[in-house]
């Protein structure tokens, strides 16, 4: 085979500074606050799904409950900023931590787990969360929400960078851990754990810093969520919420940081124009997912990899 | 209080028994995991109450609704699951995520999004069982619930042990390749699969309607609870499946009745949890041993 | 003594798939462990790496008593293998499969993951050296940049040799290295197996080719049933009444 890069399969050309590049210049597509929500959305799913795809993608592991994590850090920054009138420069990132101590005090008996029983314990407990946010209303202001206090900075520009910037954070870390002999570990973890074992990678270890760094992610971005909308409800970490930030990140690639954006960008924007079609929208949506795993079982971007990989070896 | 309870328990466990089956009669056959399966039991429900308002009788339109939840099991397992099966668990996950997604959708077309009312089937006169502190209440239909429930659970154990499509079923299970070998089709075991969990899924939807009402959106709490039944019992064991539904019941009836009737599910869940926890394979699974 | 064990124990259920084995090997040497199919080689090996906890009996490397362990920690202490139905990472390049091979010697902390310290550009490079040379160690240098899923059966048993060096292992376990190659593919792996030896990695070989273990090995253990049954040289063994009758049959006889 010709001189492929020795030290990878496929190796992007800077596609950090290509994202931070369309970040910067989106702003002159975006006409009004409407599409400038709808960039901020697609930030906010993106920072999630890039985290989730290090546990799914990479360590190959599965998770049908992160929304639990976005919830539990929107709802923590939300009441420390809310009922305890803690600035949200400081909510902010105790509330993450907070969520990142959970994921590791949980992380550790549950991902023993493999597959469907790992399935199913991370959607009861996604689901546990839901109901307990929806419950406790004298914290929480249960089903209905609660008002959340704004950031130092307000409207939907500001947003846009806070976001745009966090989301560049995130990826940046993503690929380090993935280039790095770390991401190799993770990904010997996802292609043999036995043999991974062999060479002295500790896997529940590994498969542990996935997860909570998936669960920081999610918090994050939860987080920031709130903050944005001056409002949440348990909605958003229900199970269905989980369900679509799976399908975001298989949808966009497993394995591929910039998939897992694009992936967030594509499945954000796609109910933006299903809600024209009102009463079509949940079957829309359903078929689109179905159609897509069906006929890019990889995903899109691996998808679109090959295809350009196939398209260059017949041009030549 | 304790024999309403545990009789509360029983019933609704019954129901997640069927709901768990159909989980792990399709896991059995394809390795799927069935999210749409909460479905069947929502199309098992509105399309008694559809056909039962269109002025059929109840024993008309209960065989009919579960025709017709058959016919979507078998059009799922041809359009949506047999083009992937070479797919990954994560994505076969997001397909049959995307059909329950789907039908539902379609159920608000079909139909709307509003409760609908189910006649029991023999009548709405509660029934007194024992006297004083240790007395219960039940009705009718709950007596409907537990015997049906048997019948088909005693009907499965005999079709899976006597029948030649039973066994070979359970042949794909244990090894397609070499049942292939041996003149299975496996197509036609999948087929049969999804039609009799479809079908299972339509019986307990139809039964438990007229005590819980039916609409577009029941199939979801099911399907998660029979999905955790199944996990429970033990994933790929129809004995576990049964086992971890009853289990669920009750420990959901003791649960709201002891604890909290809000946290019901949240006790369920972390039970279920637990139990994972130290038995990964569920209470009746098989300790799979992996080649090295 | 490099490594001990004593009266090592497994059941699976009802089958007790070692019982009472007891074996010393000593360093430097190759071992070989054969037997006929379901003696309990790949149990063994399984054991002394850490994978199958016994249920009696202990293991002691280099004096440490490591029973009870988890796999990683057999690794970390100097043991590595090869296995029998190939494990290697197909979601990887040749290289990054032996590159991972070298986990036990970059220890990279998560901070300077997640942050690429300048430090981890340095060790990356020496890591990618150092994979190659094994690479080139075993003939499958020009396979660096390939998918592992798209080379020949015969490289990647070779690949999983290289792996495993990469860990720069004491002990050695090498499961079936040569199962399913041709006599060619098998005279390379006798190859590699004597300058693996000659590097001072104790090995030990489980293996159906008796060609191959007679030729390579110094020390030979067979087991029959769970149960050791003769070892020594494989002179000795093969002359061994009880072992031609178990196992080796007439045409070892001939040698």
């Amino acid at each position: 085979m010709a001189a492929a890069p020795p030290s990878g399969f496929r190796k992007p050309p800077k596609p950090l500074l290509a994202l931070a590049a369309l970040i910067a210049a989106l702003p002159l597509a975006l006409t009004n606050n409407y599409t400038y929500e709808i960039a901020i959305l697609v930030g906010l799913n993106a920072i999630v799904c890039v985290g989730l795809n290090l546990l799914i993608g990479f360590a190959g592991q599965i998770s049908l409950g992160h929304a639990g994590f976005f919830g539990l850090g929107a709802y923590g920054s939300a009441i420390l900023a809310a009922r305890y009138g803690w600035p949200a420069l400081l909510s902010l990132p105790v509330a993450v931590a907070a969520v990142g101590l959970l994921a590791w005090a949980i992380g550790r008996p549950i991902l023993r787990l493999t597959g469907h029983a790992l399935a199913m314990a991370t959607l009861g407990l996604g689901i546990i969360v839901s109901i307990v946010l929806a419950t406790e209303d004298r914290i929480t202001g249960g089903p209905d929400g609660m008002a959340v206090p704004a950031f130092f900075v307000q409207g939907e520009k500001a947003w846009y960078w806070i976001v745009g910037a966090t989301l560049l954070v995130a990826v940046w870390l993503a690929q380090n851990l993935i280039d790095s002999p770390r991401g190799r570990a993770l990904r010997a973890l996802h292609g043999s754990e036995v043999a991974a074992g062999a060479l002295g990678i500790d896997a529940a270890a590994h498969k542990l810093s996935a997860f909570v760094i998936s669960a920081l992610f999610a918090a994050t971005a939860g987080a920031l969520s709130a903050h944005y909308s001056g409002f949440i409800t348990p909605a958003k970490a229900s199970f269905l919420h989980s369900v679509e930030l799976v399908t975001m990140v298989v949808f966009g690639g497993m394995a591929s940081t910039f998939g897992a954006v694009v992936g967030a960008a594509v499945l954000t924007t796609l109910p933006q124009f299903l809600t024209v079609f009102k009463e079509y929208e949940m079957v829309l949506l359903g078929a689109v997912m179905m159609l897509t795993m069906i006929f890019m079982p990889r995903g899109l971007v691996p998808t679109l990899e090959r295809a350009l990989a196939a398209a260059r070896r017949i041009g030549r | 209080m304790l024999s309403q309870y545990l009789l509360s328990g029983i019933t609704t466990g019954a129901i997640y028994a069927l709901v768990a089956l159909g989980f792990a009669i399709i896991y059995n056959a394809s390795h799927v995991i069935n999210f749409a399966q909460g479905e069947f039991v929502m199309i098992g429900g509105m399309a008694t109450a559809t056909f039962f308002e269109a002025g059929l009788p109840l024993p008309l339109a209960v065989p009919l609704a579960i025709g017709t939840a058959t016919l979507v099991g078998v059009l799922l397992e041809k359009l949506a699951v047999e083009p992937a099966r070479e797919a990954s668990v994560v994505t076969l996950i997001i397909i049959t995520i995307g059909a329950s997604i789907l039908l539902r959708g379609l159920a608000t077309l079909v139909w709307d999004k509003k409760i609908h009312r189910v006649p029991a089937f023999s009548g709405e006169e509660p029934l007194v069982i024992g006297s004083g502190a240790g007395s219960a209440t039940l009705l009718p239909q709950v007596l409907w619930v537990l015997g049906v429930s048997a019948v088909a659970v005693a009907l499965l154990t005999w079709f899976f042990r006597r029948t030649l499509t039973g066994k070979a079923i359970i042949a794909v299970s244990h090894n397609r390749l070499a049942a292939r070998l041996m003149g299975i089709s496996v197509r036609r075991v999948l087929a049969v699969s999804f039609a009799l969990s479809a079908a299972l899924g339509a019986l307990a939807g139809a039964l438990i309607a007229p005590i819980a009402f039916t609409s577009w959106d029941v199939g979801v709490m099911l399907g998660l609870k029979g999905f955790a039944a199944a996990i429970l019992g033990g994933m790929g064991s129809s004995a576990g499946a049964v086992v971890g539904g009853l289990a669920l019941g009750l420990i959901e009836a003791l649960g709201a009745g002891y604890l909290s009737s809000a946290y019901k599910d949240v006790f369920a869940f972390l039970i279920i949890i637990a139990a994972l926890v130290f038995l990964p394979n569920g209470l009746l699974g098989r300790r799979a041993a992996e080649r090295v | 003594m490099l490594l001990r064990a004593e009266s090592v124990g497994k059941r699976f259920g009802g089958v007790a798939a070692l019982e009472a084995v007891s074996l010393e090997l000593e360093a430097g040497a190759v071992h070989a462990v054969i037997g006929p199919n379901g003696a309990g080689k790949t149990t063994l090996l399984n054991v002394l790496s850490g994978i199958y906890k016994p249920d009696s009996g202990f293991i002691s490397f280099q004096d440490e008593n490591l029973t009870g362990r988890a796999p990683h920690q057999f690794a970390q202490a100097g043991i590595g293998r090869t296995f029998q139905n190939l494990q290697v990472f197909f979601n990887m390049t040749v290289l990054e499969n032996v590159m991972t091979g070298r986990w036990l010697h970059e220890r990279c902390g998560l901070a300077m993951a997640l942050l690429r310290f300048p430090a981890l550009a340095r060790a990356e490079r020496a890591c990618r050296e150092a994979a190659a040379a094994l690479l080139e160690m075993v003939g499958l240098a020009r396979w660096a940049g390939s998918r592992a899923d798209s080379i020949p059966y015969g490289a990647l048993k070779r690949l999983e040799i290289a792996r495993a060096l990469a860990a720069e292992p004491r002990l050695l376990l090498l499961d079936e290295p040569a199962a399913g190659l041709n006599p060619t593919e098998t005279r390379e792996i006798d190859e590699l197996i004597r300058r693996i030896a000659a590097r001072g990695i104790t090995v030990v070989l489980v293996e159906h080719n008796m060609k191959l273990v007679m030729g390579v090995a110094q020390h030979v253990v067979v087991l029959d049933y769970g149960r050791k049954l003769a070892e020594g040289e494989p002179a000795e063994v093969s002359r061994d009444p009880r072992v031609i009758e178990a196992y080796l049959g007439a045409e070892a006889c001939s040698r």
